[in-house]
């Protein structure tokens, strides 16, 4: 590359001829016009297209994040809402649980106070019956007691034995028993 | 070089590809002052105009979902951005406004001089050594703005052998100082070079027998050349941003 541009350096009177880009007189020129050039793209960069384009890309940025977050946000509500409507269905479940259970239990009860009332009633029939029964076999024996008296008498009367009434019925009330 | 101007002088006016990159004044006939407008003026004018249509038309709109023009002017500042913060790292985004400006100016230029009868202004070692020279003098008085004499550490490699530093260091300050000269006869030449042959295939195109071959030649050719003003572009502002490296951690 040394060597390249000493001898370039050489030829550089002979320049116009040969390589015009080694015209020592034109540098001046072209310098000049290189630095305007410069400056002016740089104040267009540096003013108006670089601040632009970040703040586009910026922008551009902060929507792509923005809607990203507002997609995880509506997929958070999704999952809550999802969630809540599982906790409904559970607590509707439970309450109806809770009803079946109150239900069964009042039925029971209320049953079992029926039972009660009937086992009650059946209690108090069954005494009165058992009464009634004991009343009638009272009243049975009575009768037999006056008919045995009554027969005996007459049996003792057909033997023509004149029979005390008191005896008799003494004996047979001795008999009964026995 | 010499043996390769005899050459054109033996061919004649007719064959003479370096024609295209002398200036001449653009009103009239007469010397180059330093002011006057010149073809290389005119074009560099056309280079603000069309970075002017390109980033700041092309981004009037500030459209969140882009038009074509403004993704392309998003697409070189990305591109810039990213190469900046890669290589220079984060302290080196601070000077993103001028390597974007330097890559702005040479792709546009570039381009713009791939236009048939243009003019293409980084052709000029002149101006390629303003820019290159811009670069080296900025980043070295920011290397020792930044780092004081710390900066020449650069020069110092403490990783390898003392006997080897003083040696090494010598290697490193030649390296150093060839830097401006490197980066700015490589973009000069590899456009320049590609004018100059597409053109000598364009004057072989006189001839009915190998215009064949020569338009064939000039479309290679012309392809390579767009692949050149990009990969040169590139290159220089990638440079760029390893001195700007250099400048913002001297350190080895």
């Amino acid at each position: 590359m040394t060597t390249a541009t000493t001898e370039a350096a050489g030829h550089a009177a002979e320049s116009a001829a040969g390589m015009p880009q080694l015209d020592i007189s034109t540098f001046p020129n072209q310098i000049f016009w290189l630095a305007v050039t410069l400056v002016l793209i740089h104040l267009i960069l540096s003013r108006i297209a670089l601040p632009r384009i970040e703040a586009v890309l910026a922008e551009r940025q902060g929507t792509i994040t923005g809607d990203l977050a507002a997609a995880e946000e509506l997929k958070q509500k999704a999952v809550e809402a999802e969630e809540a409507y599982n906790k409904a269905l559970a607590d509707a479940r439970a309450e109806a649980n809770r009803i079946v259970a109150e239900t069964r239990a009042d039925i029971q009860a209320e049953l079992d106070e029926a039972i009660a009332r009937a086992d009650a009633e059946i209690a108090a029939r069954s005494a009165e019956s058992e009464r009634a029964i004991a009343e009638i076999r009272a009243s049975a024996q009575e009768a037999v007691k006056e008919v045995a008296v009554d027969t005996a008498k007459e049996i003792v009367a057909a033997f023509g034995v004149k029979a005390d009434a008191r005896a008799i019925a003494a004996a047979v009330t001795q008999r009964m028993k026995g | 070089m010499a043996a390769e101007a005899d050459m054109m002088e033996a061919s004649g006016p007719a064959i003479d590809p370096m024609h295209q990159f002398t200036l001449k004044p653009l009103f009239g006939e007469g010397p180059i002052h330093w002011y006057t407008p010149t073809n290389a003026t005119l074009w560099m004018g056309i280079t603000v105009l069309a970075i002017i249509a390109l980033l700041v038309f092309g981004t009037r709109r500030r459209a969140i979902v882009p038009s074509h023009t403004q993704s392309v002017a998003e697409l070189a500042y990305g591109f810039v951005y990213q190469m900046v913060r890669d290589v220079a790292g984060k302290e080196g985004v601070k000077y993103f406004p001028y390597i974007m400006t330097l890559f702005i100016f040479i792709i546009f230029t570039n381009f713009l001089g791939l236009i048939p009868m243009s003019f293409s202004v980084t052709s000029q070692i002149a101006v390629t050594a303003v820019l290159a020279v811009l670069v080296f003098v900025s980043v070295t008085l920011l290397g020792f703005y930044l780092h004081g004499v710390k900066f020449l550490g650069l020069f110092w490699v403490s990783q390898a052998p003392l006997a080897l530093r003083p040696v090494l260091a010598i290697i490193e300050i030649i390296s150093y100082f060839v830097r401006p000269v490197s980066h700015s006869i490589r973009l000069a030449g590899n456009v320049m070079a590609g004018h100059a042959v597409i053109e000598v295939f364009a004057s072989f195109a006189a001839s009915a027998l190998i215009a064949p071959i020569a338009m064939v030649g000039i479309v290679a050719m012309f392809g390579m050349d767009v692949l050149v003003a990009f990969i040169q572009a590139y290159v220089f502002t990638i440079l760029t941003c390893v001195y700007l490296k250099d400048a913002l951690h001297p350190s080895h």
